[in-house]
């Protein structure tokens, strides 16, 4: 039966990927991604990885696909032609590709317990975490305390891609935004037109930030934590800028603003590690924040993923602020 | 009594995935923007619902349950508002709800 689904599910991946390659629509290339984020994250499922199918679900299909949809109101709607053949680069596709097969040759194969991955520090992950960390959810005790120091480095990076692509679009002419929109007649009745859709946007927000913070708390559970948590939050706020206007998002929170909760949630996950270091463990080594070992853990991943969340959420909202600025630049 | 609940969480599911081809066929078939909508809404909307029902059927009365049951609350306001918000647009932007003559089959 598993069988079945995943042919099925891999059948058309094949076939989005090449739709996305054939069509010249950059809409219809983004809705195309959309369904092929949406097809991983059911392949991942499949394979029992529920916390990588939610986070593929949450950005690839949601945020991802909303950001790019913004960039397209700062391009063009059309793919331009390339100007021609580029057999060149084909061919260093293949060769690539032809090497790349040819390395997974020697790989173990897939799911075998033997392989070297299972060999190293898996078993103690598998069995030890519920002893050690005490989190029901092995992922969160990995990816949060084992891994801890990785994790850092991952929401470094997203801090750091936020201020790229702020320091790189930025908000330029942004004080006159509002004026630039009122003089080319571009008013928020467009949207405000739709009664229905703002009453239910109007309902959903609430519960979506609900639902944000329960992903953001249950990490230890369930599937979920700080990322996850941190994008759902962040498309809240993008629904509301959709529905309501940059203006009036840009009143709720301001992209200053934004960048200072950004750096906060970077500095309370390094400031835990240093706070490990002060009361005499190695850096975000959580037992000895609390006299008991277990509580400290508990307390170290609650804070971290604190400050994942905050951090990722504030760097979505940047961005798409900053693409849909540009929007209004344009026009 | 379970045996009543497993015909009628087949029968969910089943009325589920008839109307999910009939209506992958529909997005097919139709000739214009807004009967492809309704095929699509009709998905959307009823085979999801069932389906969903169906599962909780299947499921009986546990935590799984609650979760399908808020899923199929969201479901039910979401799709005919994303259903009404497309027809909207494409009628502000100049589509026609009855087929012209060069679109008839």
């Amino acid at each position: 039966m598993e069988l079945i689904i995943d042919i099925t599910l891999l059948t058309f991946l094949g076939i989005t990927a090449l739709a996305i390659n054939r069509i010249d629509k950059l809409f219809c290339v983004i809705m195309l991604s959309g369904i092929y984020s949406l097809l991983c994250a059911s392949l991942f499922v499949t394979m029992d990885a529920v916390d990588v199918a939610f986070t593929e679900a949450a950005v690839g299909t949601g945020i991802a696909t909303v950001l790019l949809l913004s960039t397209i109101g700062a391009t063009d709607t059309q793919q331009r032609s390339a100007p021609r053949r580029p057999l060149f680069a084909l061919l260093v596709v293949c060769a690539t590709g032809a090497i790349l097969i040819y390395g997974t040759m020697d790989m173990p194969a897939f799911g075998d317990p033997d392989a070297p991955i299972h060999q190293h520090v898996a078993p103690r992950y598998l069995q030890e975490s519920q002893q050690e960390i005490g989190s029901d959810n092995i992922v969160t005790s990995i990816l949060s305390s084992y891994r801890g120091f990785d994790t850092l480095g991952e929401t470094v990076v997203i801090f750091t891609a936020g201020l790229s692509v702020v320091g790189l679009i930025g908000f330029r002419g942004m004080q006159k935004f509002g004026d630039r929109q009122r003089a080319a007649g571009i008013t928020q009745d467009d949207m405000g037109k739709h009664l229905v859709l703002r009453i239910v946007i109007k309902m959903f927000i609430p519960l979506i930030l609900l639902f944000a913070l329960y992903v953001q708390f249950h990490g230890d559970f369930g599937p979920g934590g700080g990322f996850q948590a941190g994008v759902i939050f962040a498309s809240g706020f993008i629904f509301y800028t959709l529905m309501f206007g940059l203006d009036a998002a840009m009143r709720v929170v301001s992209p200053r603003t934004l960048s200072y909760i950004a750096a906060l949630g970077v500095l309370i996950y390094g400031g835990v590690g240093v706070a490990t270091l002060l009361m005499g463990g190695n850096f975000l080594d959580y037992n000895v924040l609390r006299s008991n070992p277990l509580q400290g853990q508990h307390l170290g991943i609650f804070l971290i993923e604190l400050g994942v969340g905050t951090t990722v959420f504030s760097i979505m909202v940047l961005i798409f602020f900053a693409f849909s600025s540009r929007k209004g630049l344009r026009q | 009594m379970d045996t009543f609940l497993a015909w009628a969480s087949i029968l969910c599911i089943g009325t589920g995935v008839f109307l999910a081809v009939t209506g992958a066929v529909g997005i097919f078939r139709m000739p214009n923007f807004f009967t492809r909508l309704h095929a699509a809404s009709v998905t959307d909307s009823g085979c999801a619902c069932l389906l969903l029902f169906g599962l909780m059927l299947q499921s009986g009365f546990n935590l799984p349950t609650i979760k399908l049951c808020f899923i199929l609350i969201f479901f039910l306001i979401s799709s005919p508002t994303a259903a009404h918000a497309l027809s909207k647009t494409a009628l502000s932007c100049g589509a026609q709800p009855t087929p012209s003559p060069r679109e008839e089959r």
